[in-house]
């Protein structure tokens, strides 16, 4: 059962483009072939392709999808909010919608070509600044230099740093822990390029006192892809399925996406505070019943503060946590096994989403040893991934 | 006609008043009209009431550094040196992105009592940005 009344679902298929720092391929192009290598990867024919989801800020459109990919008659679209602390609303809306008996078999994308057309980490200011998804509130940061998303993310992060004594050196750790992950998987960007914490601490910096270059996600083109189903009709295809057990979002008051001020302490995420009790209410699991979590990072404090919003630590207590090997894969919950955004790359949350499947099917490039459920959130959303 | 660089903010009918209020030398907020919750930023509806009536409420202009930052690169937009980026948690309880200005860099600290003061924009508006209160 997903929910309280729906119908077993899972994961059925899963595919991904080649990652890379430039790609001459459109986002359509990238997108539609994601999506028919998951497909194939399931044993399905595009044409019973029912349901497409993506997110709002994604350039490749459905009519293009259905055009491309021969999808026979939609019967389900719905694009989610929150840039990538949305992503795995995808995941989760698909579940809901083949869940409810509304669709069968839902693709879910996201396709980015960082290059010529867009840079995310560039500044953007004044009139050329067109707020959506959730975005309206960036308009208060524009006039007084806060105009890129490094910027807006930090702001809120130096309060965490002040009331737990948290330096830039502690987000090291997480930096080092994803490039030695993506250094065994050949799918990474920085494949076979580990750093050190002295190299860390010797790039330049993009926010002071918060972020260096090496805390931030790559800018970088490529797609990802996932297919879901029944668990009835998966277990009939191709790939061994992998099951969502609980899928989640959450927006508490005052919650913004990014410029995320106004809420009362700064010092946690409200959103993943939210997003979690409703996987563990959902899937009766808890922290410790996890075997990886896959961790949403456009920047690395992130991954601290969603670690204490799941309550693998404290409050707090992330820093430690980290510092003592508890996320390294011999740790106690292995973390970001493909190399994060930082390290595999950013396919902006969807790639958390292959890596939780490759981990439950036992065939990742870190493969955990025994994975029974893997924790994936992107921190207004997320999802519990079960093996069958 | 000014010579500022700083971008201009973007004035929507929710938020123009604010910005209007800016180039009188006035810091505001939205209070309701009906049961004077403040709100920042500015929202069509309280969502307390209900109400659609809004008010503009005038603040001390005082408060403290809840956070700062400071973007070195790529370098902002208008700003010939990186500027310091504050959330300033003003005195009646609502917070605001601003910048913090005529403080050394090493006298920058979360906790620090500032003022307002206003800063000119490209285009011939103004922003609230804080000092160090006298």
């Amino acid at each position: 059962m997903f929910g309280r009344t729906g119908r077993p679902v899972a994961i059925a298929g899963i595919g991904q483009t080649t990652y890379s720092r430039r790609d001459e391929r459109s986002e359509l192009q990238l997108a539609a072939e994601a999506s028919l290598a998951a497909l194939t990867d399931a044993g399905l024919d595009p044409a019973e392709v029912d349901g497409l989801i993506t997110y709002t800020l994604d350039p490749a459109d459905e009519i293009g999808m259905t055009r491309s990919l021969g999808v026979r008659d939609l019967a389900w679209t719905s694009r989610v909010p929150g840039g990538g602390a949305g992503s795995l609303a995808t995941v989760y809306q698909a579940a809901a919608a083949v869940a409810s008996g509304a669709c069968e078999t839902v693709v879910v994308w996201r396709a980015i070509n960082q290059g010529a057309a867009y840079r995310y980490g560039q500044p953007q200011a004044g009139g050329a600044f067109q707020p959506g998804g959730g975005t309206q509130s960036l308009l208060w940061c524009m006039p007084f230099g806060a105009q890129a998303p490094a910027t807006w993310a930090a702001l809120a992060i130096q309060r965490y740093m002040h009331v737990y004594g948290v330096t830039n050196r502690d987000f090291g750790r997480i930096a080092v822990l994803h490039r030695k992950h993506a250094a065994t998987n050949p799918a990474a960007i920085f494949y076979g390029k580990p750093i050190t914490l002295e190299e860390h601490q010797a790039s330049r910096w993009i926010v002071e006192p918060v972020l260096r270059l090496l805390d931030c996600c790559l800018e970088n083109a490529g797609a990802a892809a996932a297919v879901i189903t029944t668990l009835e009709r998966a277990r009939d295809l191709r790939q061994k399925p992998v099951r969502i057990v609980a899928g989640a979002q959450s927006i508490p008051p005052n919650v913004e996406v990014i410029s995320n001020y106004y809420h009362d302490d700064l010092t946690v995420m409200p959103e993943a505070i939210g997003t979690s009790k409703r996987l563990w209410a959902q899937s009766g699991l808890g922290p410790r019943d996890m075997q990886v979590a896959l961790l949403y990072d456009a920047f690395t404090p992130n991954v601290m503060k969603q670690l204490e919003a799941f309550g693998f630590c404290k409050h707090g207590e992330a820093r430690d946590f980290v510092a003592d090997g508890r996320c390294e894969l011999s740790g106690t919950i292995p973390t970001n096994t493909h190399g994060g955004h930082s390290g595999e790359g950013y396919i902006h949350g969807m790639n958390l989403v292959t890596e939780g499947v490759r981990q439950v099917r036992g065939t990742a490039a870190n493969q955990v040893k025994r994975v029974d459920n893997v924790l994936v959130s992107s921190g207004m959303a997320g999802a519990v991934f079960s093996r069958v | 006609m000014s010579d500022a660089t700083r971008p201009a903010p973007v004035l929507t009918p929710d938020t123009a008043f604010f910005w209007e209020a800016c180039a009188r030398g006035e810091l505001v907020a939205q209070r309701c009209g009906d049961c004077g919750d403040l709100a920042h930023p500015p929202r069509p509806m309280c969502p307390k009431c209900h109400s659609v009536r809004r008010e503009t409420a005038r603040l001390s202009g005082r408060g403290e550094v809840h956070s700062w930052i400071v973007p070195r690169h790529p370098a902002p937009i208008g700003f010939a040196e990186p500027p310091v980026v504050a959330l300033i948690q003003l005195d009646e309880g609502v917070r605001l992105v601003s910048n913090l200005v005529d403080v050394p860099l090493t006298e920058v600290r979360t906790g620090l009592r500032v003022e307002v003061t206003f800063a000119a924009t490209a285009g011939g508006r103004a922003v609230p940005v804080f000092r160090r209160a006298t």
